[in-house]
């Protein structure tokens, strides 16, 4: 119980964040039908944002500022490159965007090096908010709750409460229609993307210095991120919020499981071994492999569910 | 469709750039070595970090004249830590008709280079290849694993697992081990609890963990689990982001425990972790750079001075200066760089390190035997790490007589 409540928390901020950087990527991707590899890649660079600027002028600046440059970075990405490989086919769009993962890996370590950056939470906020039995809470994932709780609220009233909000969501499922009313799709098209990497790059900013700030964080959370995506479902914001959540409590709750699936067959009667057919594999806690259980969620829902959770159409 | 081209050709100058910038020159007059280990991807910056201070140790071996006359230069592959990429490079190694190979980061990488170079010896006999372990620390390299072709010049596991366990204090007696679930890991795992039962049975293991290697991003469940055990101490092999977000997750979390760690003071620990390992966080090392000062060390303090004025992170690399130091002797000795003569002149070998310590390289499995320093993460010493402002401090010390082990290894030595 003590642990159940102190890893819901967890589970809650870590799926949150994850939703931070889904959400801009299921837009962008069940708009545009891009695949955008170097989403992470944004996420990394509004995590150097941050901290370069918070050396020069304070954190407080780097959460309006990096992101905002994170924003411009993905429209001028859209602009001068994807708009331009677009009329060769998806293909071109999936091999550009995976090419710029490397440029933007490999510009970070020339300009920043491959050390991780001394990007710290700043001591206004470094403090424990409560604690529950013996265990801090720390302010900073407080914190984190509140800026991606209220990033939900606002995509969520801009989607569904304002007139571009409206557009897009028809952009999203039929583009030729919305063109034929005189609307300018492509620079839709360049707002979505734009504020798809705003959100990625405001993630950065707020997990960059709660986990740490190094070359190889884009490699990390880029894999767990397409899983959110394609098990959310293609166009469902719901869709991603809930893969998001889940995958969450998921690896949360995972590492706290000391069972493994030989224990929960063993009721039945069947008792293995390390030594039995497959008994190696069966008798390993799930929390030894906790953070693999998102992937075999993946491989379940493609198998019985391809469109995913809500997903409105095939992947 | 034009500056798609430019695009691509930028692409490529970025990669071209990737590789022309190691150090690769086609000089004659020198000993060539090849270094393989990972300069991209998730551990880039170990591999870095270590390329660096080989290349200070290089200069430092070359200004005294080298081998033979000639210079020691490295010449540089990356394996991106995948066993398969380092066996690649490994190929272009022995076309090249290196005489040494050399690796530091990744047992399992070490593990295949191991079995490549045992192959690779004995289908070309007049072309044998020495191959320099510099960091790859699983014990079963020099036990059931040992080969002839294979020097170990850095501690293995089980001798940083002496180190670790005797240094821990008598107050502490119950300890959580949380390790990277692959050989290296288990290898550490393993090592921890035998000589746990070994030294200090009164020691209680409340629980025995292992996480899959750089999988994990959120440590904060793993640090709810260590303060529901009560834990005193939470003793880890980790190293990199596994080790990084783990200590800053529980200091976060206010789990207010030692920190004994295995690998703290490897590159970018000490900015990740910064002052919230003030006191609590130790670790195992072969040398870091308050120790000329403690030992009253003049030449050894000038070295790491020379170190300091030209990087920002620390020297760890101490018996790579002592590897360098034989190798130059074994070279001399044996006249050439023949795989067979100058394995034989390294066998046994006795060699004072910078802090005046004799280091032996064991004959029966090829193991360097040398202290080990156990040293905590403070704000009272004289030289930092990484501009943090603490740096390490020595507690406990290790002899080489505590790091003779004995050896399980069967060699198969070379029949002519």
């Amino acid at each position: 119980m003590q642990i159940g409540l102190i890893s819901l928390l967890d589970g809650l901020v870590y799926g949150m964040l994850l939703f931070m950087l889904a959400s801009g990527l299921t837009l962008i991707l069940s708009m545009m039908g891009v695949l955008n590899f170097a989403h992470a890649s944004i996420y990394m660079l509004g995590a150097y944002f941050a901290y370069q600027i918070s050396t020069w002028i304070g954190f407080w600046p780097a959460l309006v500022i990096a992101p905002l440059l994170c924003g411009a970075i993905g429209a001028a990405i859209e602009v001068w490159g994807l708009r331009r490989v677009h009329h060769n086919g998806h293909i071109a769009e999936l091999l550009f965007t995976f090419g710029l993962v490397f440029i933007i890996g490999r510009a970070v370590q020339m300009v920043w090096g491959m050390l991780p950056m001394p990007y710290r939470v700043p001591t206004s906020l470094d403090f424990p908010l409560f604690s529950i039995y013996g265990e801090n809470f720390p302010a900073y994932r407080g914190f984190m709750l509140l800026i991606s709780g209220g990033m939900l609220f606002t995509t969520w009233l801009l989607l569904k409460k304002t007139r571009i909000g409206l557009i897009i969501q028809a952009a999203l499922t039929h583009p030729s229609m919305v063109s034929a009313l005189g609307h300018d799709v492509p620079r839709v098209f360049t707002l979505v993307f734009a504020g798809g990497s705003l959100l990625a790059g405001l993630a950065g900013v707020i997990a960059g210095n709660y986990f740490t700030t190094e070359s190889s964080m884009a490699d990390a959370m880029g894999p767990i991120v397409f899983v959110v995506v394609i098990f959310g479902g293609l166009g469902s914001l719901a869709g991603c919020f809930i893969a998001s959540i889940l995958m969450g409590m998921v690896q949360t709750f995972s590492v706290v499981a000391d069972w493994s699936f030989a224990d929960l067959i063993s009721p039945f009667g069947i008792t293995l071994g390390a030594n039995d057919l497959l008994g190696e594999i069966l008798t390993i806690p799930v929390s030894r492999i906790g953070p693999l259980v998102p992937y075999a969620l993946l491989i379940l829902i493609l198998l019985f569910r391809p469109r995913g959770l809500m997903g409105t159409r095939e992947t | 469709m034009q500056r798609l081209r430019l695009l691509a050709i930028s692409f490529l100058a970025l990669f071209g750039l990737a590789i022309a910038g190691q150090p690769v020159r086609a000089a004659d007059e020198t000993i060539k070595i090849g270094y393989i280990d990972p300069f991209s991807g998730a551990f880039a910056s170990g591999g870095d970090a270590s390329l660096k201070m080989f290349q200070f140790i290089l200069d430092y071996i070359n200004a005294k004249g080298g081998a033979l006359g000639k210079k020691f230069e490295l010449v540089t592959f990356d394996d991106k830590l995948q066993p398969a990429e380092a066996l690649i490079a490994f190929k272009s190694v022995t076309d090249q008709n290196l005489p040494f190979v050399m690796s530091c980061v990744g047992s399992n990488v070490g593990s295949a280079l191991i079995d490549a170079v045992n192959k690779h010896n004995s289908r070309n006999p007049d072309n044998r290849i020495l191959q320099i372990n510099c960091g790859q620390l699983a014990t079963e390299l020099t036990n059931e694993q040992c080969s002839f072709w294979h020097f170990r010049f850095v501690g293995s596991v089980e001798m940083r697992a002496v180190a670790r366990i005797k240094s821990l204090p008598q107050s502490v007696k119950s300890v959580y081990l949380l390790n990277q679930d692959y050989l290296f890991g288990q290898s550490i795992e393993k090592d921890t609890k035998r000589f746990l039962a070994q030294y200090r049975p009164d020691i209680k293991i409340v629980a025995d963990e292992f996480i899959p290697l750089m999988q994990v991003k959120d440590f904060a469940p793993y640090i709810s689990k260590i303060k529901a055990s009560g834990a005193q101490s939470l003793l880890t092999g980790n190293y990199g982001p596994d080790l990084n977000l783990l200590i800053k997750a529980g200091v976060d979390a206010g789990l207010d425990i030692r920190y004994d760690t295995y690998l703290a003071h490897v590159i970018g620990a000490a900015t990740a972790i910064g002052s919230n390992g003030e006191g609590r966080l130790t670790s195992v090392m072969e040398d870091h750079e308050n120790i000329p000062e403690e030992e009253h060390n003049a030449e050894a303090e000038e070295f790491f001075k020379k170190w300091r004025a030209t990087h920002d992170f620390a020297f760890i690399a101490l018996p790579s200066v002592t590897q360098f130091e034989m190798l130059v002797r074994a070279i001399n000795k044996a006249g050439s760089t023949d795989a067979v003569k100058v394995a034989d002149a390294l066998e046994g070998m006795e060699q004072k390190d910078l802090f005046g310590v004799t280091n032996i390289m064991r004959k029966e499995d090829h193991q360097l035997l040398h202290p080990y320093y156990e040293a905590v993460f403070t704000k009272n010493v004289k030289n930092d790490v990484e501009k943090t402002g603490l740096g390490w401090k020595t507690e406990y010390k290790t002899t080489v007589a505590d790091e003779t082990l004995p050896t399980t290894c069967k060699m198969k030595r070379p029949s002519s």
